[in-house]
């Protein structure tokens, strides 16, 4: 009985059953984990990969403080 | 003479990058809109249910709900592509910006999205479980959250439009921020954030009209139809007059920090006191557009030939020309090249250095420019896409002032041609928001950020085919939910049907 009070344990069902009751919403639902998926994991890993990763600040700051100041050759 | 690397990138590889920037914005816009819009409406529509207790009204928020939540499914996170974006594309811009961008960005996502996200289920899971306050109290805070975020993404926009509160620091390349305060409450961003979210519900309202008019042209759910442009209309004509407010506002900000912009918009080649309206090419109204930028029929208005040869304007500030602030600017860029060369090895010239780049700094931007004409943005799309959200915004006033008076007086549905107007009008309000970013965005160009940095030092080096290439994909895969949104929200409009009118009878109502 304790246990079925636990705050935690009404907000778990709270949800568990809002989901499980959903009618139309289970399509939304599908297509927001297809598009996080296609953001998060096709666009970000293979397509988004920032220019500066892998650099420690200072070689960032370096970098940077290059592109915008160096003289053509 | 210096030139730089970064002004011999090929075009192509800044036209892609600001295109697919572009592309993903436009996309964006289209479902954030709706879904600050529709939670006001949805909020308005649930305190009338939890005032009069009468199911009506909790069917009618309900179903308005359920539109909120497919627009929120689709649009949710499509903000994050911009993000990656920055990171990608505009390497240099990410970490020149600093903190100042990242800080308004975190708290986003931090407090406004969970709050938005913690709400939102307890909005759509918790009929008939919570109690009525507390789920009105869940819906208003669901509109509140998402409110929030549009806030500190436009303080974020506000500060590239108008830079402020920070400092720049040419040991780290990144401007640090000095004054939160300056930052996240500028008039800049405070305006922006009116007009933007004003602009918002005024979408959200002309969508519920526009939905509204389709179900009374069918002849079904009239009653519900009838009550929500009752409501729409009312949020819509307030929210149309904050919109004109705010965008006055807007106007005498763009003249004092980005007075290019507001030459571009109104194609103004040469400026001087008592400057004319442009209504449409050759169609002048005379000293309105002095009005509108200063508040007086007789203020000083630049041209865009004015600014590039230099003024002085009614209050004797003498205002330098595009050449003068270019070559102050490159003046800048090499001081800042001096002193990364010497700050580790010899404080004392990087400290002369350092002195010539503070006296030189704010025209720094100007330094990566090659010609003075790239300071002019194309100024017929700026011209055009402000007359098209002024005329379409005028003319959405218009027609939700007449909807709200035939809708008063009971007479609505003798009107066809009226509900008519009412349905295309979603295809006007979202034309009026896209020029509206039209005019915001290609008008300030070429800076990524006001008078700092321009695109073409903002920009990753990175092969053009590579953008061009996730431009496509982002073209398809934003499509793709576009089309995937209007479907279910054709269907759930479509295939909704209002409940017995007795639920209204008063025997019926839930206490």
């Amino acid at each position: 009985m304790k246990l079925a009070n636990n705050p935690l344990r009404r907000v778990l069902r709270f949800y568990i059953n809002g989901f499980r009751n959903m009618t139309w919403g289970r399509t939304l639902w599908i297509l927001i984990l297809v598009k996080l998926f296609i953001i998060f994991v096709v666009l970000r890993l293979c397509f988004f990969r920032p220019a500066l990763s892998g650099q420690s600040e200072a070689q960032k700051q370096e970098t940077v403080g290059r592109n915008l100041t160096r003289p053509a050759q | 003479m210096y030139t730089y690397p970064l002004l011999s990138l090929a075009t192509a590889l800044i036209d892609w990058s600001r295109a697919q920037f572009a592309l993903t914005a436009c996309y964006h816009w289209l479902f954030v809109p709706l879904t600050l819009g529709l939670a006001l409406i949805m909020a308005v529509m649930e305190t009338q249910y939890y005032r009069t207790g009468d199911n009506f009204w909790k069917e009618t928020a309900r179903f308005w709900q359920k539109l909120f939540g497919i627009n929120f499914a689709v649009g949710v996170a499509t903000g994050i592509i911009l993000e990656f974006e920055f990171g990608t594309n505009w390497s240099n811009y990410s970490w020149f910006v600093g903190d100042i961008f990242g800080a308004p960005l975190a708290i986003e996502g931090i407090v406004a999205f969970f709050m938005e996200s913690t709400f939102i289920a307890v909005m759509f899971f918790g009929w008939n479980k919570v109690s009525r306050g507390f789920h009105l109290a869940s819906t208003w805070l669901t509109g509140i959250g998402a409110t929030l975020s549009a806030w500190w993404i436009l303080v974020a926009n506000s500060w590239m439009q108008h830079p402020v509160g920070m400092e720049f620091n040419p040991a780290t390349v990144r401007n640090e921020m000095v004054d939160f305060c300056a930052v996240a409450f500028s008039p800049a961003a405070v305006t922006k954030f009116l007009h933007t979210v004003s602009s918002a519900w005024m979408t959200g309202a002309v969508f519920v009209v526009g939905v509204s008019c389709w179900f009374l042209l069918r002849g079904r759910n009239r009653r519900m139809a009838t009550a929500s442009i009752r409501v729409a209309t009312v949020v819509g004509v307030i929210a149309s007059l904050l919109v004109l407010y705010t965008g006055d506002k807007s106007g005498v900000e763009m003249a004092k920090n980005q007075p290019m912009k507001l030459a571009a918009a109104e194609g103004l080649q040469k400026g001087g006191t008592q400057a004319p309206f442009s209504i449409v090419p050759g169609v002048e109204v005379p000293g309105v557009l002095s009005f509108l930028a200063t508040h007086d029929f007789n203020g000083y208005v630049p041209g865009i030939q004015d600014q590039l040869e230099g003024y002085t304007d009614a209050e004797g500030n003498v205002h330098l020309s595009a050449q003068e602030k270019m070559e102050r600017g490159k003046k800048a860029v090499e001081a800042f090249g001096k002193f990364r060369e010497t700050h580790l090895s010899d404080p004392g010239k990087a400290a002369e250095a350092r002195q010539v780049l503070e006296e030189h700094g704010e025209y720094l931007g100007y330094g990566y420019l090659e010609s003075k004409e790239e300071l002019v943005p194309p100024v017929s799309l700026v011209y055009w896409a402000f007359r098209v959200m002024v005329g379409a915004g005028s003319a959405l006033l218009l027609l939700l002032v007449v909807l709200w008076w035939m809708a008063r007086r009971g007479k609505l549905e003798q009107y066809r041609l009226l509900l008519h107007a009412g349905l295309w009008s979603i295809v006007l309000v979202y034309l009026a928001e896209q020029a509206g970013w039209i005019v915001a965005e290609v008008g300030r160009q070429p800076w990524a950020i006001q008078d700092m940095l321009p695109l073409n030092a903002a920009v990753s080096d990175l092969p053009s085919e590579n953008v061009c290439l996730t431009f496509f994909l982002f073209l398809i895969l934003f499509t793709i939910l576009l089309v995937a949104e209007v479907r279910i929200m054709c269907k759930a409009i479509s295939s909704h049907r209002e409940a017995d009118e007795n639920n209204s009878n008063p025997q019926n109502q839930e206490k």
